[in-house]
């Protein structure tokens, strides 16, 4: 039973936490909230002015957005299809018996620890090259032409890059939902015969189904702001061809320094996430319920 | 009743799953054994896998100049820092919620997770421009602020499920014995709190190390960690494959090696709960 004098020492221990995560999401976002309503450019201090709702008109139709839209929708898109499917199919070959499960799933996992810079440029270099990278030389051998990832296919690399960074992640959450699958249940199938196809698509899928659900939300909220691989690899080029709506963002403020219209697209940008975070938020709440 | 499981299913699987774990930690193995390459052997063609001048001059050459061991530094103040911080103003929240709960327990969690789900480049204009009017920009204390704030919301969550398994029961029992509520805290709580809290540690020092956003935006040389020093290896002069690979291997080791003993953290402390 909680007291009055308990519940007083709870307020002011949970204080400092809220206040401060509603100042940071508070101030900073009701500051670009404001700018984006201002002719603002950096290179000419003092002459902001108040131009109501124009950056957004500049912005949404500028065809810069249009094509970092699509980059952004694709990048996600295909990210979460390849780390999904992928996922899926990893996990269930994890949990067969593996010789040394321990060490492959080790293997599997490491590519999330290894920093976003990091894996872009290794991906780009070494791997991606088009002379000297490792799938020049395997195509070599297949007798098939080396692909220039990044002058052909530039949108497909970072594609690639972030697939291979989210698809532990993936795995991992998936391979942990499969192992609370019944055992009784499989042993079940297994004596009636069930084949493998349909014991997959009737049983064990649906028991997937949250956590699949829960990988495509948290993986969305990330992949909406990817960055650093695009910066190290691109530079959101050739053209826009890798401009994702962060990155449009980003180079509109701190490349052509107009604070006004980047303001204006940092709007959008959580506009867009708050669609993907409502549901988020509820899915996480119902589970807090139960 | 054990399932019998056919010597077959077992070699197919064995082989599926290390080839399958082989190709996706290739890149890893491969900037590994390529930084111990001379810069001619990682260009050549065909590769070299095993069969090279093995030498360790990449290691050398990296710290000697470009100062490797001051951003690695950084990380480590960086990640540390503001996982410090969280720590001390997540566990009271995380405290109050799990063991004295209110009707607002539930909305407070949820909103706090809801602040996690902002894009970062939603706010980057004014947090910029805040930092460089404070004179913040490429400093530790700017960063360690940026990054704790931006953490807060996962570590009281994971700090919150943690303590929630901790049984009401022994807190009566302790009261029961004539504990105050010091001894509780000291004797009875901490003792069953301590692994929660080291889990959330280590989730959050990895991903602070490899937080690479804010990190970008916002240091250059100073306060620079290893996210920022290793993207100054993407200038075409700067492309030098064998030392590129070296400063990597230096930068991700300790985090790959502490990641291995996070698992299952990292899908708790990730998907706020709601898989376990």
């Amino acid at each position: 039973m909680a007291t009055q004098q308990t519940r007083t020492l709870g307020r002011v221990l949970l204080a400092p936490s809220v206040i401060l995560l509603f100042l940071w999401m508070i101030v900073p976002l009701g500051m670009t909230i404001w700018f984006s309503l201002l002719r603002y450019n950096l290179l000419d201090p003092g002459t902001e002015s108040f131009v109501g709702l124009l950056n957004y008109q500049y912005f949404l139709t500028d065809p810069a957005f249009f094509a970092a839209l699509a980059n952004t929708l694709i990048l996600v898109g295909s990210v979460l299809a390849i780390t999904v499917i992928g996922g899926i199919l990893i996990a269930l070959l994890m949990d067969q018996p593996i010789f040394g499960r321990g060490i492959v799933r080790l293997m599997v996992i490491a590519p999330f620890f290894v920093m976003p810079t990091v894996s872009a440029l290794v991906w780009k270099n070494l791997l991606m090259h088009p002379v000297s990278g490792l799938f020049a030389w395997v195509a070599g051998l297949l007798g098939l032409p080396a692909i220039d990832w990044f002058t052909n296919w530039p949108l497909l690399s970072i594609i690639l890059i972030v697939a291979w960074q989210w698809l532990p992640f993936a795995t991992l959450i998936l391979l942990t939902a499969l192992q609370s699958f019944d055992e009784e249940q499989k042993e079940a199938a297994e004596m009636d015969g069930t084949p493998a196809i349909s014991f997959f698509f009737l049983l064990v899928l649906p028991h997937l189904a949250r956590a699949i659900t829960v990988v495509i939300l948290i993986e969305t909220i990330f992949l909406l702001s990817v960055f650093a691989e695009i910066l190290v690899t691109t530079g959101g080029g050739p053209g826009l061809a890798t401009t994702n709506i962060a990155f449009l963002v980003y180079a509109q403020a701190l490349l052509q320094y107009d604070v006004g219209g980047a303001s204006a697209g940092g709007i959008v940008a959580v506009v867009l996430a708050n669609i993907v975070a409502i549901f988020l938020v509820r899915l996480v709440g119902k589970n807090l319920d139960a | 009743m054990a399932r019998r499981i056919s010597t077959t299913h077992r070699v197919t699987a064995t082989a599926a799953g290390w080839l399958v774990g082989f190709l996706i930690f290739f890149p890893i193995l491969w900037m590994v054994l390529t930084s111990f390459k001379t810069e001619l052997d990682a260009f050549s063609t065909p590769p070299q896998f095993l069969f090279f001048h093995w030498t360790t001059e990449n290691y050398a050459i990296v710290q000697e100049r470009s100062n490797y061991l001051h951003h690695a530094m950084n990380s480590i103040i960086l990640a540390f820092g503001s996982t410090a911080v969280a720590l001390v103003v997540a566990i009271p929240a995380a405290w109050s919620m799990a063991f004295a709960p209110t009707k607002r327990t539930r909305d407070t969690l949820l909103w706090m997770l809801s602040t996690k789900m902002m894009p970062p480049v939603g706010v980057l204009v004014p947090i910029y421009l805040l930092f460089r009017d404070g004179g913040l920009l490429d400093t530790h204390i700017g960063l360690i602020m940026v990054e704790f704030l931006a953490n807060l919301p996962i570590v009281v969550w994971m700090l919150y499920t943690y303590f929630k398994e901790i049984p009401k029961d022994i807190l009566e029992a302790a009261r029961m014995d004539g504990a105050t509520i010091g001894k509780e805290l000291i004797f009875v709580l901490a003792p069953m709190a301590v692994p929660g809290i080291a889990s959330t540690v280590l989730l959050n020092v990895i991903l602070a190390w490899n937080e690479a956003f804010w990190t970008l935006n916002l240091t250059t040389v100073d306060a620079a960690p290893l996210t920022t020093f290793i993207a100054s290896y993407s200038s075409p002069e700067g492309l030098f494959w064998a030392k590129l690979s070296a400063a990597s291997t230096l930068a991700i080791a300790p985090i790959l090696v502490l990641g291995w003993f996070s698992q299952k953290q990292l899908v708790r402390g990730l998907t706020f709960g709601a898989v376990k």
